[in-house]
């Protein structure tokens, strides 16, 4: 008994050593010892043949290009006005004024079945589809059995990702976290200086750092000069709450949110010792002139770090960038926008709240093969004359979208939870009866054609 | 599945979005489950397309309900490939899309499209912005165009004649990917 007792001790200590000098040290000083480009290169190699095999096991038509990437259907996206236009066309027309036939509904069905097969906003609230298997069982949707060889390597990629990887990566986030918790507290102990706010943002990138690591996340920050400075807002597209460890890896942010109970209180409570963050009460977010009396005053201090906030107010499944609340943008102040694309290829890190907890997500994201992205900062922008909140926030939208290959919506984040305004159905039934109507009006003036 | 004509994997790819609709995960979607999508809730015919999934007095399709409705919409050249001269006539038909519109106009399902029934769903469509009266000259401006025996309403027959130059092959197929 004794002795095993003691081999475990010894498994113990070599395994924190391990840590310690070969992921933590390197964390802490920015340095990188090549590990995880080693692995995601031979990564990218097996699911390169993994991907060969399924098109080669496949009896059925060769994977087309066009497969799940494109969608089930193919649209037409036509105006109403086009659409009605051309159904009437080859009806006989009635000249005694006012233009409905009863064809027009025919553009009101097939744009509400394709509406039903695929539509532009629910399918922004659940993962990403693959082009092809990458070897996680979670993302097998229609794939079958192919071949002996492709299941060895999917078992010992299990293996690999929940025996070796999962603990080692749990171990990095439990540190990571500790240190955060103790060192910002410690540095708060400080009374404020220069020294402190240079600790402070010591202590911050190294946690995340650390953080990032116990996620295997390999991130690629493009056009570093335009980087959000400080009394600035820093504005980016939102996919899970890793969103905020990847951007803090490359700079240090306050950061915006309400307060929470349970382990994240006791983060957010102990960050805020060491450097300035805004943490709302949950009554105070309704009173949207406090939030931005409070947000105003945060960035009038040019002292303080850039804010970091997610317009769209949800996560939403990086395939595409909805609405941004117009609240943020109408503080002032310089906005920065962000860009962050993930590959899913190796992991999929959108947080559908609905489906998992923040555990059971964490957990996912642990057992995931990595996490790769790519972070683009954009240059700053500020509101012009004449544009009001909206049109300013929607541009920033726009130059996000772009950047990051993602589609440009309109549509609100929050229809994951809420229903969709009448006054956009108002609006559909307004188009259509000018389109009655209108040419009722034209008629009795030229008079009967 | 063969009578909706769905290659199997466009059935595999429409069940997973069947799936993904279903939020109670009761294998059956109800109409609040196709009201939760955003484009179709704002269409102004949305609730006569949603009802057209659901069998007379039941609140729940499920995904072979759901499949027959959609196998409606396939288009008509598809049928050229397996024709099987034994299994009637096709669901995306072009009589049977042109049923499947008639269907959204007559409510009481009793196959006759009444005055009253025309401008129930006119006003579906157009909102608030017509009034009254001018609403009902074009459903009675429609019916007169139409009715040929007389009675003052619309039936399957009359409806098929005053279309019969309308591409319906066309406007009421969607080209599904394969």
């Amino acid at each position: 008994m004794e002795g095993a007792w003691e081999i475990a001790f010894v498994f113990f200590q070599v395994w924190l050593s391990v840590i310690v000098g070969l992921i933590m040290l390197p964390a802490m000083f920015g340095v990188s010892l090549g590990f995880t480009d080693i692995y995601i290169k031979v990564l990218v190699k097996i699911l390169e043949w993994a991907t060969l095999r399924i098109q080669r096991g496949q009896k059925e038509q060769p994977t087309l290009p066009s497969q799940s990437a494109n969608g089930i259907i193919e649209k037409d996206d036509g105006s109403m006005e086009e659409e009605i236009g051309e159904l009437r066309r080859s009806h006989p027309k009635n000249l005694a004024g006012g233009d409905f036939t009863l064809c027009d509904a025919f553009y009101f069905c097939k744009k509400g079945i394709e509406n039903i097969v695929e539509d532009q906003v629910t399918q922004r609230f659940t993962s990403e589809e693959l082009a092809s298997w990458n070897l996680l069982t979670r993302t097998n949707n229609n794939f079958c059995y192919i071949s002996l060889r492709l299941t060895i390597i999917w078992g010992l990629g299990v293996f690999i990702r929940y025996c070796i990887l999962l603990p080692l990566r749990i171990t990095l986030a439990v540190i990571g976290l500790s240190w955060l918790v103790i060192g910002t507290t410690l540095v708060g102990l400080l009374p404020s200086s220069n020294v402190k706010n240079w600790l402070s943002d010591l202590v911050h990138i190294t946690c995340y750092r650390i953080c990032a690591r116990g996620l295997s996340a390999t991130i690629h920050y493009h056009n570093k000069e335009n980087r959000p400075k400080k009394g600035g807002i820093c504005v980016a597209n939102h996919t899970s709450p890793i969103d905020i460890v990847i951007l803090a890896n490359d700079g240090c942010y306050a950061m915006v949110g309400q307060v929470h109970g349970g382990l994240m209180g006791v983060i957010q409570r102990s960050i805020v010792r060491s450097c300035p963050h805004v943490w709302f009460e949950r009554s105070e977010m309704k009173d949207r002139h406090a939030v931005a009396k409070r947000l105003k005053d945060h960035i009038a201090d040019k002292n303080k770090l850039p804010i970091l906030i997610f317009p769209e107010g949800t996560c939403i499944n990086n395939t595409s960038v909805m609405m941004f609340k117009k609240g943020s943008f109408e503080i002032g102040g310089t906005i920065y926008p962000v860009a962050i694309k993930y590959d899913p290829q190796f992991g999929d890190a959108f947080w559908n709240s609905a489906k998992y907890n923040m555990v059971s997500y964490l957990l996912r994201m642990m057992t995931s093969w990595a996490i790769v992205c790519n972070v683009w900062y954009l240059p700053p922008m500020t509101r012009q004359d004449g544009e009001d909140a909206v049109q300013f926030a929607n541009r920033v939208k726009s130059a996000i979208a772009h950047q990051g290959g993602l589609v440009d919506l309109s549509w609100d984040g929050g229809l994951k939870r809420e229903k969709v305004k009448e006054s956009l159905k108002e609006e559909q039934q307004k188009m259509y009866s000018s389109m009655i109507v209108g040419s009722d009006f034209f008629e009795a003036s030229v008079g009967p054609a | 599945m063969k009578e909706t004509g769905f290659s199997h994997s466009q059935i595999t790819r429409l069940y997973s979005h069947f799936h993904s609709l279903d939020k109670g995960e009761n294998g059956a979607l109800s109409r609040e489950d196709f009201q939760r999508i955003p484009e179709l809730a704002i269409n102004p015919l949305g609730d006569r397309i949603i009802n057209a999934f659901f069998p007379e007095g039941e609140d729940q399709v499920n995904f072979r309900g759901f499949m027959r409705t959609l196998a409606h919409f396939r288009p008509v050249e598809d049928n050229e490939k397996n024709k099987d001269p034994t299994s009637g006539e096709p669901l995306n038909s072009r009589a049977n899309k042109l049923l499947f519109a008639f269907r959204l106009y007559d409510l009481d399902r009793d196959d006759k499209i009444s005055r009253d029934e025309l401008l129930q769903v006119l006003r579906m469509m157009v909102g608030v912005n017509i009034s009254d009266e001018q609403l009902g000259s074009i459903a009675d401006r429609t019916i007169q165009e139409a009715d040929t025996n007389g009675d003052m309403s619309i039936s399957f027959s009359e409806f098929t004649k005053v279309l019969e130059k309308v591409d319906v092959e066309q406007k009421m197929s969607i080209r599904f990917l394969h």
